[in-house]
């Protein structure tokens, strides 16, 4: 019988120790669960908000040097990471016949000149002949006068005179004619120079060759670009935001430049201007970010992660910004008070840097706040705290 | 009165709890198989819950975005906000890739998504929202990924800011949530070989490259990269208007295809996931039956084993009654015990599945009702083998 005994007892333990199993079961899984969660209190503190963009490095001054008309290169004088000064030959185009024309004119011009002398020696000789023509007009006109001579002689030299007259006129005509030809020839021949001097390309400033277009021999039509110039001191960071997070964007703020070459470096810079002009396809705002002291062997078109500290709010009550649920179209946080939840619709101002929320109204200092938790909340839900949930 | 089930499961208690409880892992791989299929469905609505939707707007003739294919203009968000009812809208991207996380491939379903819109997750296990606009990351648990790694998706690093759970895809392949810009990019991004290749072969075709219109091909470079496409846009309903009518207006006016959430459950659950559930479902029964089987030939082949104990119960004057109560109320406790060892067993083993095993308490008083009623038609046949034996094969032998 005692056997027996000990039977029941072991089998009463063991049923006992199913039914704990069970119930067990029942209370850690399904609908009888508790939700684990973690537990903030509402503190003050100082958020400090975070512009986050990225952008990639332009110069500020960039040039794209290339012939005004279309023609042939004939040669380039500078390769790609060249530093070129402001007036340096840069590339030259074939000039075909522009020499020639050059020559040509040269001499059109020369032979102006000996027109001009040609016409100024026929302006002495009629000039000459005037006076000859004069003086003989005078005397034959006393002879004539005191009846020494007929009055056709005299007429007759009073129209050689006029005829000298004329012929001096004519002279100077042809001078003055010949001087303005000189100066049409002159300026033909500049031109033909200036033409000739504009097929040299030369460096507009100082600078660094970015890219070499085209090779002598290759044919270039009128605004294409030979060769590409960057001025190498004026690299900023062209920076774009998301338009829903650039608010605070002002020119002069401190920027952190993280270049994607050298990611565990930061460089310092500030915000140096903010184009009025908004993508608005991409729905992003455009600022330009310069370098404190610009770094070197930066490539133009490197990409950078650039970080912008605004000015933050001090002594503002906050939380992190995992509190913060979507219900029913509020956003809201569910506030956990003598064992109860309730959701507390929040109104949520100032983002910080370290995910700390700033907390308008609705909530006041010292409110316990769910911030994580296993499932969505409901009002009823039963909870379990816990100091943090798996992962992290 | 003393029970005779009670002695006798005393007399040889050892056997019939060990007997049980092999029974009760058998159930419990029912309860299970139970629980597969319930998961599979219930990570469809979970998805649909989780993005916070009431309606799905997507390219026109499809039924994406997770069901097919779907490809939208990442502008057509403000078209549809522009409508009567619309509260919020937002794109959104998914897409299923490989996460690069240390030396290993994660396979997960990329979010794109804009902060505070729908889509984004509705809570947090860990860490924080995002605050940058690009490279951070919201990972569900179930990726393995920890607050602080970096993540490779493309050519990009993401840090893991957050991690939520129960944030799959219907594949069950889980989520990573970031910017909706980044997974733009991320999604329509080639490799730089492919672009590199695509840049030469455009600079080869004449027609594109005309050497009297310098800029042509940078032109028709850039216009090839940049992609302004999005998967779906996700609409909130406002107060007053239902989401049916918000829907039809969509449909008519901007020529998109647009899902409420039931018409969006019934593409994911009756057609995305109707072959495997199936499947699974038709297992489910096979497993039944072959559980009822076995508990019906354990308990015959128990009885039989006491036959002779019977056939001496019987001789001392035992009523018919009293027998078939015995064997009665011993099948119903080999029930008890194997569902309880059941139900303790797979609550135990769900969660190390792959996949979420959702156990319904639903299905677990269905499966106990079960479990009863074969215990109790199975003895039936053991109290008929019982009832049929002859007094005299106590002394006989």
């Amino acid at each position: 019988m005692k056997l027996s005994i000990n039977r029941r007892t072991a089998f009463i333990l063991a049923g006992a120790a199913l039914l704990a199993a069970f119930v067990w079961v029942l209370a850690r899984s399904g609908p009888l669960a508790p939700v684990r969660v973690t537990v903030t209190q509402v503190v003050r503190a100082d958020p400090a908000p975070m512009l986050f963009g990225i952008g990639v490095v332009e110069a500020r001054r960039s040039y794209l040097v290339g012939p005004t008309g279309a023609g042939r290169v004939r040669q380039v004088a500078v390769d790609v990471g060249d530093v070129v000064r402001a007036g340096q030959l840069l590339a030259e185009m074939d000039p075909v016949d522009l020499d020639q024309r050059l020559a040509s004119t040269v001499a059109a011009a020369a032979r102006a000149r000996n027109a001009v002398d040609t016409a100024a020696a026929q302006l002495a000789d009629s000039s000459a002949r005037r006076e000859v023509a004069a003086a003989n007009a005078r005397r034959y006109d006393d002879l004539g006068g005191k009846g020494f001579v007929s009055s056709s002689v005299t007429e007759g030299k009073a129209q050689e005179l006029k005829s000298a007259e004329a012929q001096l006129a004519g002279a100077e005509a042809a001078l003055a004619g010949a001087r303005q030809d000189l100066i049409r020839f002159n300026a033909e021949r500049d031109g033909a120079q200036q033409q000739r001097a504009n097929l040299r390309l030369l460096a507009p400033a100082d600078g660094l060759v970015t890219a070499r277009d085209a090779e002598p021999g290759s044919t270039v039509v009128a605004g294409q670009a030979v060769l590409r110039l960057v001025a190498a001191d004026s690299l900023w960071v062209k920076l774009r935001l998301d338009q829903n997070r650039s608010a605070g964007l002002q020119v002069g703020l401190p920027a952190e430049i993280v270049l994607r070459s050298r990611p565990g470096q930061v460089l310092a810079g500030k915000v140096a201007r903010i184009e009025l002009l908004s993508d608005s396809v991409t729905e992003e705002r455009i600022a330009q970010v310069s370098f404190d002291t610009p770094p070197r062997d930066v490539s133009v078109g490197e990409m950078a992660e650039i970080t912008l500290r605004l000015p933050g709010v001090k002594q503002a009550l906050v939380l992190p910004n995992a509190a913060l649920r979507q219900r029913g179209g509020k956003t809201g946080v569910w506030v956990q008070a003598a064992d109860k939840l309730s959701f507390v619709a929040v109104r949520a101002g100032i983002s910080g840097a370290d995910g700390s929320v700033q907390i308008l109204d609705g909530l006041k200092e010292g409110d316990a706040v769910i911030v994580h938790s296993e499932r969505d909340l409901v009002e009823d839900s039963r909870i379990k705290i816990v100091s943090a949930l798996g992962g992290s | 009165m003393i029970s005779l089930a009670g002695r006798d499961i005393l007399h040889s208690w050892g056997k019939f709890v060990l007997t049980g409880m092999g029974l009760g892992l058998l159930i419990g791989a029912t309860l299970t198989m139970a629980g597969v299929y319930r998961g599979m469905v219930d990570d469809a609505r979970v998805l649909l819950t989780n993005s916070g939707a009431d309606i799905w707007v997507v390219q026109k003739d499809t039924q994406g975005p997770y069901a097919e294919a779907s490809s939208i203009r990442d502008d057509a968000y403000r078209g549809v906000l522009g409508l009567p009812g619309v509260a919020q809208a937002a794109s959104v991207t998914y897409l299923t890739m490989q996460v690069r996380h240390g030396d290993t491939d994660e396979r997960a379903m990329v979010v794109g998504f804009e902060p505070g819109q729908p889509g984004e997750p509705a809570y947090l296990l860990a860490g924080r929202r995002l605050l940058r606009g690009h490279y951070e990351a919201i990972a569900d648990v179930k990726t393995g990924f920890r607050l602080g790694e970096r993540i490779r998706i493309r050519r990009h690093d993401y840090e893991v800011v957050g991690l939520t759970r129960r944030m799959v895809s219907s594949g069950g392949d889980p989520m990573v949530f970031i910017p909706l810009k980044d997974a733009q990019e991320a999604q329509f991004l080639k490799d730089n070989d492919a672009i590199v290749s695509d840049r030469a072969r455009t600079a080869g075709n004449p027609a594109l490259n005309r050497p009297g219109v310098p800029g042509l091909l940078d032109a028709v470079n850039a216009a090839q990269t940049i992609n302004h496409s999005v998967n779906a846009v996700l609409v909130k309903v406002g107060a007053g208007a239902t989401a049916e009518a918000v829907a039809q207006d969509i449909r008519r006016w901007k020529h998109l295809q647009a899902y409420t959430r039931e018409q969006m459950e019934e593409i994911l659950i009756a057609k995305l996931i109707a072959t495997s559930a199936k499947q699974i479902g038709m297992f489910l029964v096979i497993l039944t039956i072959v559980s009822a089987a076995i508990v019906a030939f354990i308990i015959y082949t128990m009885t039989l084993g006491k036959i002779r104990e019977i056939a001496v119960l019987k001789l001392i004057g035992t009523r018919n009654r009293t027998i078939a109560g015995m064997i009665l109320q011993q099948a119903m406790g080999l029930g008890l015990i194997g569902f309880v060892v059941g139900k303790i067993s797979a609550t135990l083993w769900a969660p190390a599945f792959p996949k979420y095993v959702l156990l319904e308490t639903a299905d677990a008083m269905r499966a106990f009702v079960i479990v009863m009623v074969v215990c109790a038609l199975a003895s039936t046949l053991a109290i008929r083998a019982a009832l049929k034996v002859d007094p005299a094969t106590a002394i006989g032998g």
